[in-house]
């Protein structure tokens, strides 16, 4: 395996304007850039004959709802030739539009899909950007966080209508998500009666 | 007088035998060739992402189960190893070689899967009644180890949940002797069959600039001939202690891929033989308290075990603050997870990479200008499982 911490200088050093900042983490470059070098960043990353990042692994994001820029998107390559991993990611806001990578790596359609139809990301010059994961006619992205684990609609077959209906989730009991690490303070919906009780 | 070109559109599942799960594909045909092909997946989407992050760690260990439900423990495999890695404990070797073997086993699983139903779906029948019988045996060792034929739930932070019971190790070295041979046997009905040839031979053609280009991994990868394998070259667990090869094609065709999987198990079978013979006695899983629940025996007698029994197993352990992505090699591909950790007891994100979602995504690519009859032989070679793929 090449040296890391070389490749990490190398990197550092050949587009100096565009890291903001680089370290190595569990035997992985991270690097953190802004939205729009991304294309620069990857082909860079790619054609070098230094990096020869040829292979992308995922594209993903991270929901931070309190961050004023809300999510943080992933990118991880692979270089064969030097074994070796890199991880890039930058913060974008709920309505910022990053860029596609499809021109790049033709594999990064369905992986932009999926992140478009998990947290609503759009990706500018993409040439299909639907859902991919979720029903037909599903609304929401269920990966946010403010999104509920049990959604909004659940099916069913009608014995009336003689089909599958969508109708909005019933729980028999609400949905407890205990909170163990604080046992003694009860989960959050017991907290929030108690405080309407104090009242 | 002008003819006007007419495309046939032809839904192919979500519900067709040679779908290998659902898999709804919109074929455009011309005649009997297919134009464009528009796989629309999701069918089996179970929110798997997103049910990890509301659990614990130990409670989200049974949903890489059900991800390629074919070879359970392989995927069990990644999501360990990267919570041992942020926490970083050594797990004991013992324990090493079971996972180690389990998941040698796992690819025998799933490459016999492949391997017959791909033959099924081109017109063969027998390999895959023979090759089911010997998937009973094996799903007989995981029954017996962890209680349960497909969704394992075996492999913990720290090593393995209990030791192999008194005999398997001896079932399973007899396994190994006898496989061999039914691998010969499915070689004979296939390898130099006219027909399965006739069907695979030239089929589904991978350059290797565009196995790269469509991040394929596993054995799409090397049936192109790129000599690629994380077991070699990211070395994790104990693979560097064991003597094995990487079989490579190199027409990047689907009969090429079909050889690089019977020589994949052929290879396997040394993997677990080696296991069996290095493999020394000890502890099973992590000496760490903090990780690993006491012995049950204990639990029966000391009232600090039974606490410590019970916070493990309501608040589990908490994972420090951190970000990382493990991979590993299924047999399908590189199965990877990417882990955000807040300090809590349960992951922030945990995003899993399949194997199979690139590998299908690249169908288009693969099938464009081919008959229609070439759809399954394509769709087989790809090894593709829906509950990978969907999560």
């Amino acid at each position: 395996m090449k040296n890391l911490f070389d490749l990490e200088k190398k990197i550092n050093s050949e587009l100096a304007t565009k890291v903001k900042s680089s370290k190595i983490n569990h035997e992985h470059i991270c690097i953190n850039i802004e939205n729009e070098n991304l294309l620069d960043v990857v082909l860079f990353l790619k054609n070098n004959n230094e990096t020869k990042f040829k292979q992308l692994i995922d594209i993903t994001a991270v929901d931070y709802p309190e961050n004023e820029r809300r999510f943080k998107l992933v990118y991880l390559l692979l270089s064969h030739e030097f074994n070796s991993r890199i991880l890039i990611d930058f913060f974008i806001n709920e309505n910022e539009i990053s860029t596609s990578l499809t021109s790049i790596f033709p594999s990064s359609n369905w992986m932009e899909r999926e992140v478009f139809d998990m947290y609503g990301i759009k990706f500018k010059d993409h040439p299909d950007l639907r859902r991919i994961l979720t029903d037909y006619g599903f609304t929401g992205h269920p990966l946010r966080k403010d999104f509920p684990l049990t959604g909004h609609n659940e099916v069913r077959y009608s014995e009336d209508k003689k089909k599958v209906i969508y109708e909005p989730v019933k729980l028999e009991q609400n949905y407890r998500n205990f909170d163990y690490e604080s046992p003694w303070q009860g989960t959050d919906y017991i907290k929030s009666q108690n405080k309407k009780n104090n009242e | 007088m002008s003819k006007e070109k007419k495309t046939l559109n032809l839904n192919f599942g979500p519900q067709h035998p040679a779908a290998h799960g659902v898999l709804r594909l919109i074929l455009e045909l011309d005649g009997e060739v297919v134009e464009h092909a528009d796989p629309h997946i999701g069918l089996l989407h179970r929110g798997t992402e997103k049910l990890i992050e509301n659990k614990t760690y130990l409670q989200a260990l049974p949903y890489f189960d059900r991800l390629d439900y074919v070879a359970p423990m392989n995927q069990e495999h990644a999501f360990a190893l990267a919570v041992e890695k942020i926490l970083n404990i050594d797990v004991p070797i013992r324990a090493q070689f079971i996972r180690v073997m389990f998941c040698e086993i796992g690819r025998i699983l799933s490459h016999i899967l492949n391997i017959t139903t791909q033959a099924l779906d081109v017109g063969a029948l027998t390999p895959s009644l023979w090759g089911f019988e010997e998937r009973e045996t094996l799903m007989t060792f995981y029954e017996r180890v962890s209680g349960s034929r497909l969704h394992a739930n075996y492999f913990r932070t720290g090593g393995v949940h209990q030791d192999l019971p008194r005999g398997l190790a001896d079932d399973i070295g007899k396994f190994c002797q006898n496989f061999p041979k039914v691998i010969n046997d499915l070689e004979t009905l296939l390898t130099d069959n006219r027909i399965f040839k006739q069907r695979n031979v030239d089929i589904g053609i991978v350059s290797k600039q565009d196995a790269l280009d469509y991040s394929f991994s596993g054995v799409m990868l090397r049936g192109s001939g790129i000599p690629w394998d994380l077991r070699k070259s990211q070395t994790y667990e104990c693979y560097d202690q064991i003597d094995f090869k990487i079989p490579v094609g190199k027409n990047g065709d689907c009969y090429d891929r079909y050889l690089c999987r019977i020589e994949e198990m052929k290879e396997s079978v040394k993997i677990i033989n080696q296991c069996l013979d290095k493999m020394p006695t000890g502890p099973i899983k992590s000496l760490d308290g903090k990780i690993s629940p006491p012995p049950k025996n204990d639990i029966k007698e000391s009232m600090e075990a039974l606490i410590h029994h019970f916070k493990l197993f309501t608040e589990g352990y908490r994972v420090k603050k951190d970000e990382i992505y493990v991979a590993v090699e299924a047999p399908k591909g590189e199965f990877g997870v990417y882990l955000i950790s807040d300090g809590s007891s349960k992951p922030y994100k945990c995003k899993i990479r399949a194997p199979g979602f690139s590998h299908l995504q690249a169908m288009d690519y693969l099938i464009k200008g081919h008959m229609l009859a070439d759809v399954p032989a394509v769709l087989g070679s790809m090894d593709v499982v829906f509950g990978e793929i969907d999560r």
